[in-house]
C-alpha cells in the first residue's frame, strides 16, 4: 500500500524537478501561490511594519534609548506608567528609560539575531542532515557522533573564550548563536532523509547516475523544507532568548543598547508592579514569532513539490 | 540490532573520549580559575590550594590524571561545593531533575502531539488558531516569566502551592516545576506535530486511503500519524536530555535542588570537576537518547536501514 | 604554673571582662510562644564549605554561627557576647590574650569543648595541608608564626597558640592587636573537633559524620536545596534555647526569597533578601516586617591608579564629585543605602571618619568643582574623556552603572562605554589592572577600621584600584604598632579619599530583611552576625 502512493509521490516528486531544471517556472509558481496566500501576506506586512519601526519608531518619540528620565525615576511604578503626556508612549523601564524607544532599538538586535540565527540554522543544519542521512554508513555515523559532542559541549565556556580572545563585538553573537542554533535542526533533517533515501525517485536518480550533491539539493532538501521551516520558526524565540543569555555572559550586546529578551527579562520581575516593561517587548516577540509562522506556512505550501 | 547496539556501544567510547577531551581543555584556557574570588588571595594560600587539587602540576599531567580517575568512575571533588565529590552531587540532584522532566516529558508529549494532531486536522478552523495561538505564546513566554507568574497566582495570591522546594517529590512541590518545564515543550511539539501532520495528510498515499473510503479515524491513527511522528521523534531526542537534566531557571526559583543549575553555575564558578562531570552525563544521555531515536525511526519507517 | 603567674601579673594591667551578660534566647515575660519552634531563614546561597576553618564567604559563615561556637559572639549593636569564653584577660601591649573556657561546653557527642581544640582549629586554619583561603586572616590577626606557617617556612606547631590546661587557651601576637577578641567572633577562629577531623578528612562536615559546639547541629544536606539543624542538647546553654529545628533555604536572587516569603514559606530572609522594586510596596503594606540596618560595607568604584588618565587625580575626584550619591541610594538601589564619601563607614568600631570635604559641599558646587578640575586636566567638549566601565553582570550593578555613567555623561560630557562580564571573568581582569573604571564593593571582615583601609595598602592582594602611595602605607604599618590607631586611620582615611581619590566610594550597604512579626529575637548588628538560638517563635 505504502509503495503504490510513494511511486506516485516519486513520478509527481520527479516531474517538478524536471520542470525545475528546464526555467524558472518554479520559484514563479511558488511566488504566485505565496501571495495568494493571505495570512502570508498579511504577516509579512506586519513583519515589514515591525522592522521598520525599529528603525525608524526611535525618531517618532522624544527620548533616546539612552536616556534617563531622572523626573521619573523617584516613583516608576506611578511615574513611570505609559503615558502620551510624558512622551513615554510605552512607559518607562525601573531606570526611567524610555521603554517604547528601547523596544524598537532592541528590537533591531533581536531581529536580526532571530533571523541570522535561523538562517544559519536552516542552511548548516539542512545541509549537515542531509549529507550525513544520505550518504549513511561510516559518514553518517562520524557526523552524528560529532553532533553528539557539540550537543553535549559546556557552550558557556566557548562564549566565554569567545570573549576574551575577541574582546565584546556584536558579530561574536552571531558565531556564538551559530554554533548551536543548527544541531538539532540538522538531527530532524537527518531522520527525514533516512526516510526519504529510500524512496523511488531518490533510488531512480541515483540509477540515472545523478551525482550526491545533486541529488541532495535537488532531491532530498526540497522534500525536507516542510519540516525545516517549522522548526525554523520554532528557532527564532529561542535565538532571541538566547541572545539575552550570551550578553549576560559579557559577549553581545552592551548596555545602554538593549534586545527583546534583555528587556523580557528586565521585565518579568516586575510584572505585577510595572506589568508594561515585560508586556510591550513580550508582546512585539509574540506578534513576530505569529508573522513568523504564518510566513513559514505560507513558504511551505508554496514550495511543497508535493502540494501542487 | 544487536548488531546496532553493539555498534553504538562501541562508538560511544571514543565520542565521549573526544568530549571530555575538547571540555577540559576549553575550561582550563577560560579566563579565571575555581579560586579566582574577590578577596584576592595571596600567592601562598593560592599555592597550598593549587596543590590540593593537583593544579599545580603541568596540564597534561591533570588531564592523563582526571581520565585515570574517570576510568575508576571518580569524578573528583567539586571546587565550589568542597566538602561534596561530584559523584555525590550528581546522585542528589540528577533523581530530582528527573523526576521533574519524567513528568514534564510525558504532559509534553502528551498534549504536544494532541494539540499538534487536532490542529492538523481542522486546518485553519478556529481550533487549529487556538492551538496555534496558545503553542506560540508558550514558545514566547520564557521560563522565568512562566515560573514567577505561577508562584505569583498559585502561591502568593491563593496559597494552594508552596513556592518551592522538592519534599521528596511531593505532587504539589511537582505542579509548578512541571508547568515551567513542559510549557515551551508543549508548544513546539504541537507546531512540529501540526506541521508534519498536514504535510502527511496531503502526502498520496492518504489520498489513496480516503479514495478507497476508509474510515477518518482509522485513516489518521492507521497510516498518517506514525509517519508524522517522525520529525517529533527527531525533536525529542535531544529535547528529553534537556528535559531530565533541568533547568536553571526551575532550579532556581523553585529551589528544588536540581541538576539544572549545576551546569550553569559550575561554569560560572569554574567549576572544573563539575561541569565536567554534568558534560559527561549529558554526553552520555545524549548517545543513548540518539541511539533510541534511531531504533524508533525503524519502527516508523522499516525501510530504514541502520 | 609558671605560665599561669606571667598570667596573673598582666592581668592586673589587663582589662577583664566578666560573663556579666549571657544571650540566649530572653523571651519578655508575657509573650506566648509557639508549640512548633521551627525557623525557616534564607541562606544566602549555598556556601563552600561549613568547615569552619575554609569557610571564606557570608553563606558558610551564616550556617556556622548555628552550628559552632567560638571564643566570642556579638549580640545586639555588635556587644561582645561571651561564648565559649568566659572571660579573657590581656597583657599591655595587647600581644598576649588569655581565654578562659567554660566548663560546660561540649560537643555534640558529648566530649567536652577544649582549650585543645581551640589549638586544633587555629593550627588548622593556617596549615598548608588544609588549604583555606582564610587563613589570611590569622595572619591578619597577629597571630605569631601565621604568616610564615602558611608560606610553609615553618611548623604548624610554631603557632603562638597553646592550651594552658583544659580549659585555658592562650594566643601570642606578633604585633599589638586590640580588637583581637573581636576577630574571634569569625568563624575560622573557631575550634575544630580533632577526633572527627582527622577520622574523616574532608568528609567531616557530612551530616552523618559531623560534630559541633554551637546551638545546633546538621541533620541533612541537599545542595541547592536546603540544609536542616536540629537542637544540639549538649550545648552549655540549650536550656535557654527556644527554636528546635532550623531550615535554610540557600537562595541568593531576592525576588525568589521575596516570593517564598510572601507565600509563607520563609520565615526570614537573608540579609540583602528585599527587591528594590518591591520596597515602597512593602513599607506600605508591611512595614513592621521589613527590617532596614546599616551594615559593614561599601560600594564603591575603583580607579585604575596606574592608567592614564586615571593616575591624574584631578580627574579621579572629578568622576566621584560628579557622581549624585544621593540619586544613586534613593532612586537607583533605593532600598535605604547611605551615601558614602568616605571608605570606611562610619558606623565602624572605634572610629568615626570625619567628613571629607567634598561630602560637605552641595552637589551643584561638587558638579562645577568636578568641571574645573577635568578642563584643568585637559578634557573638554572638543577633547572629551572617553572610557570603559567594567561592571559585573548584575542588575543591581548594571543599574548603578547606567546612573553614573549618564550623570558623569550630564555633568561632565564624559562618554562612558560600559562593559558588563561575568563574574570570573570580570574578577580576572579587574585583579589583572585591565580595565580603566571597576565596580568593587567590600563587606568587612571585622568590626574595625583596617579591614577597609588595609585594602588600599600597596601589599594588599585586595588592592583591586593599584593605588600606590608610601605614605598611606607608612600609616598603616603604624596602626598596627600603637594601641589607640583611631588618629591614623583619620590620616589614611584623609590620604586616599580627600587628598588622592584612589577610589570613589559610592555608598553604605544595609542589611535588607524581611522578618515574619511572630519572630521574635532579632538583633542586628553591622556584620549581621544573628544567632538562631537567641531567637524564639511567638505563638500566631
Amino acid at each position: 500500500m505504502m509503495t503504490s502512493k510513494e511511486k506516485v509521490a516519486a513520478v509527481e516528486k520527479f516531474a517538478g524537478q524536471v520542470v525545475e531544471v528546464e526555467g524558472r517556472s518554479l520559484w514563479q509558481d511558488a511566488r504566485r501561490r505565496f501571495f495568494t496566500n493571505k495570512a502570508a501576506v498579511v504577516s509579512l506586512i506586519i513583519l515589514a511594519i515591525i522592522a521598520a519601526l525599529s528603525i525608524f519608531g526611535p525618531l517618532l518619540s522624544p527620548w533616546n534609548y539612552a536616556d534617563i528620565d531622572w523626573s521619573a525615576l523617584s516613583d516608576i511604578s506611578t511615574l513611570g506608567r505609559p503615558s502620551i503626556a510624558n512622551g513615554h508612549y510605552f512607559g518607562t523601564d525601573p531606570l526611567g528609560r524610555d521603554i517604547f524607544v528601547r523596544t524598537m532599538q532592541g528590537g533591531q538586535i533581536s531581529l536580526m539575531v532571530g533571523i541570522l540565527g535561523s538562517f544559519v540554522a536552516v542552511v548548516i543544519g539542512t545541509l549537515y542532515g542531509a549529507t550525513s542521512g544520505y550518504l549513511g554508513g561510516k559518514v553518517d555515523s562520524v557526523m552524528m557522533r560529532f553532533l553528539e559532542i557539540l550537543n553535549s559541549f559546556p557552550f558557556m565556556f566557548f562564549v566565554i573564550i569567545l570573549m576574551t580572545v575577541f574582546g565584546r563585538n556584536i558579530l561574536l553573537i552571531f558565531v556564538a548563536i551559530g554554533a548551536v542554533s543548527w544541531l538539532d535542526m540538522a538531527r530532524i533533517v537527518r531522520g527525514q532523509t533516512l526516510s526519504l533515501k529510500n524512496k523511488e525517485y531518490i533510488e531512480a536518480a541515483y540509477a540515472c547516475g545523478v551525482s550526491t550533491p545533486k541529488i541532495i539539493s535537488r532531491h532530498i532538501v526540497p522534500n525536507v523544507l516542510g519540516v525545516v521551516i517549522v522548526y525554523a520558526t520554532l528557532l527564532v524565540p529561542n535565538m532571541i532568548l538566547l541572545e539575552s543569555f550570551i550578553s549576560f555572559l559579557g559577549l553581545g550586546v552592551q548596555e545602554p543598547m538593549t534586545s527583546w529578551g534583555a528587556l523580557i527579562s528586565e521585565g518579568a520581575p516586575n510584572m505585577d508592579v510595572a506589568v508594561w516593561q515585560l508586556a510591550w517587548p513580550l508582546g512585539f516577540l509574540v506578534v513576530t514569532l505569529f508573522c513568523f509562522n504564518f510566513l513559514g506556512d505560507g513558504l511551505r505550501d508554496a514550495l511543497d513539490p508535493k502540494d501542487r | 540490532m544487536f548488531r546496532f547496539i553493539v555498534k553504538r556501544l562501541l562508538e560511544a567510547i571514543p565520542t565521549l573520549w573526544a568530549l571530555v577531551t575538547l571540555s577540559f581543555f576549553l575550561m582550563r584556557f577560560s579566563p579565571g580559575s575555581p579560586f579566582t574570588s574577590e578577596r584576592g588571595i595571596p600567592p601562598a594560600v593560592l599555592a597550598n590550594l593549587q596543590a590540593k587539587y593537583h593544579m599545580n602540576e603541568p596540564l597534561m599531567n591533570q588531564y592523563f590524571h582526571y581520565l585515570w580517575d574517570l576510568l575508576h568512575g571518580n569524578l573528583g571533588y567539586s571546587f565550589r561545593f568542597s566538602d561534596y565529590t561530584i559523584n555525590q552531587l550528581i546522585a542528589q540532584s540528577f533523581p530530582i531533575s528527573a523526576e521533574i522532566g519524567f513528568w514534564s516529558f510525558l504532559v509534553a508529549i502528551s498534549l504536544g502531539v494532541l494539540c499538534g494532531v487536532f490542529a492538523a486536522l481542522r486546518q485553519n478552523s478556529l481550533l487549529d488558531y487556538g492551538v496555534m495561538t496558545f503553542a506560540n505564546i508558550g514558545m514566547v513566554l520564557p521560563n522565568f516569566v512562566i515560573a514567577p507568574l505561577c508562584i505569583l497566582f498559585f502561591s502568593i495570591k491563593h496559597h494552594w502551592l508552596p513556592a518551592g522546594g522538592w519534599n521528596g517529590g511531593a505532587w504539589q512541590y511537582l505542579i509548578m516545576p512541571v508547568i515551567a518545564m513542559s510549557t515551551s515543550y508543549i508548544a513546539q511539539i504541537a507546531r512540529i506535530t501540526r506541521g508534519s501532520m498536514i504535510e502527511t495528510m496531503h502526502s498520496n498515499f492518504i489520498r489513496t486511503a480516503r479514495a478507497k473510503g476508509l474510515p477518518k479515524a482509522r485513516i489518521i491513527i492507521r497510516h498518517a500519524l506514525r509517519p508524522a511522528m517522525l520529525p517529533v521523534v527527531s525533536y525529542l531526542g535531544p529535547a528529553f536530555v534537556g528535559i531530565v537534566t533541568g533547568s536553571v531557571v526551575v532550579d532556581q526559583f523553585f529551589g528544588t535542588g536540581g541538576i539544572g543549575q549545576n551546569f550553569v553555575n559550575g561554569a560560572l564558578n569554574r567549576d572544573y570537576s563539575l561541569v565536567m562531570g554534568v558534560t559527561i552525563l549529558i554526553g552520555t544521555l545524549t548517545i543513548l537518547f540518539n541511539a533510541i531515536v534511531d531504533i524508533l525511526y525503524v519502527f516508523i519507517d522499516p525501510k530504514i536501514r541502520l | 604554673m609558671k605560665k599561669t603567674k606571667t598570667l596573673i601579673a598582666s592581668a592586673i594591667l589587663a582589662a577583664s571582662f566578666g560573663a556579666m551578660q549571657v544571650y540566649a534566647a530572653n523571651v519578655p515575660a508575657g509573650v506566648q510562644l509557639a508549640k512548633d519552634q521551627v525557623l525557616v531563614k534564607g541562606g544566602e546561597g549555598e556556601p563552600q564549605t561549613i568547615d569552619p576553618q575554609k569557610v571564606s564567604g557570608t553563606p558558610g559563615s551564616l550556617r556556622d554561627r548555628d552550628l559552632f561556637e567560638g571564643l566570642y559572639s556579638e549580640g545586639k549593636d555588635g556587644v561582645l557576647v561571651p561564648g565559649v569564653a568566659e572571660s579573657y584577660t590581656v597583657n599591655k601591649d595587647h600581644t598576649v590574650y588569655t581565654f578562659k573556657l567554660r566548663h560546660d561546653a561540649k560537643w555534640s557527642d558529648g566530649s567536652p569543648v577544649t582549650a585543645e581544640d581551640f589549638v586544633f582549629g587555629f593550627q588548622r586554619l593556617v596549615d598548608p595541608k588544609t588549604a583555606s583561603t582564610y587563613s589570611y586572616y590569622a595572619a591578619l590577626a597577629g597571630i605569631k608564626n601565621a604568616q610564615n606557617i602558611i608560606d610553609g617556612k615553618d611548623k604548624v606547631s610554631s603557632l603562638g597558640v597553646k592550651a594552658l590546661d583544659a580549659h585555658t587557651f592562650q594566643v601570642t601576637l606578633d604585633h599589638s592587636v586590640p580588637y583581637f577578641v573581636k576577630m574571634t567572633v569569625n568563624a575560622s577562629l573557631f575550634p575544630a573537633p580533632k577526633k572527627v577531623v582527622e577520622k574523616w578528612g574532608d568528609a567531616w562536615t557530612k551530616p552523618e559524620h559531623i560534630v559541633s559546639n554551637g546551638a545546633y547541629k546538621l541533620k541533612s544536606w541537599v545542595v541547592n536545596q536546603k540544609m536542616v539543624f536540629v537542637r544540639n542538647h549538649d550545648y552549655w546553654n540549650d536550656k535557654k534555647t527556644v527554636i528546635n529545628k532550623v531550615i535554610v533555604l540557600p537562595i541568593i536572587d531576592p525576588s525568589v526569597e521575596y516570593n517564598r516569603y510572601m507565600a509563607g514559606d520563609l520565615d526570614m530572609t537573608s540579609n540583602q533578601g528585599i527587591p528594590t522594586n518591591r520596597y515602597h510596596e512593602l513599607l506600605k503594606t508591611v512595614p513592621n516586617q521589613v527590617k532596614v540596618t546599616p551594615a559593614l560595607a561599601v560600594y564603591y568604584y575603583d580607579f585604575n591608579n596606574q592608567k592614564p588618565p586615571f593616575n591624574d587625580v584631578r580627574v579621579r575626584k572629578a568622576l566621584s564629585y560628579a557622581i549624585d550619591r544621593n540619586i544613586i541610594t534613593k532612586y537607583v538601589t533605593g532600598t535605604g543605602e547611605i551615601p558614602a564619601y568616605s571608605f570606611t563607614p562610619p558606623d565602624v568600631a572605634g572610629f568615626k571618619a570625619k567628613e571629607p570635604q567634598y561630602e560637605k559641599w552641595t552637589q551643584a558646587e561638587r558638579n562645577k568643582k568636578a568641571q574645573e578640575l577635568l578642563k584643568a586636566a585637559g578634557f573638554d567638549k572638543s577633547h572629551p574623556l572617553n572610557f570603559t566601565l567594567l561592571y559585573n553582570t548584575n542588575e543591581n550593578h548594571k543599574k548603578i552603572a547606567i546612573a553614573i555613567s549618564a550623570m558623569w555623561k550630564k555633568t561632565l560630557g564624559v562618554n562612558v562605554t560600559l562593559d558588563n562580564q561575568e563574574w570570573k571573568t570580570f574578577l580576572n581582569t579587574r585583579q589583572l589592572g585591565n580595565y580603566q573604571v571597576a565596580r568593587d564593593g567590600w563587606f568587612g571582615d571585622y568590626n574595625e577600621a583596617s579591614t577597609f583601609l588595609s585594602l588600599l595598602d600597596s601589599n594588599s592582594s585586595q588592592n583591586n584600584a593599584k593605588y600606590k602611595n608610601p605614605a598611606f602605607d607608612k600609616l598603616m604599618d603604624e596602626t598596627a604598632k600603637v594601641n589607640n590607631p583611631a588618629p591614623y586611620y583619620q590620616k589614611a582615611e584623609d590620604l586616599a579619599i580627600d587628598q588622592d581619590m584612589a577610589v570613589a566610594p559610592i555608598y553604605q550597604y544595609v542589611t535588607k530583611r524581611l522578618l515574619k512579626p511572630y519572630v521574635g529575637g532579632y538583633m542586628p548588628n553591622l556584620e549581621d552576625n544573628i544567632y538562631t538560638r537567641d531567637m524564639y517563635i511567638i505563638k500566631h
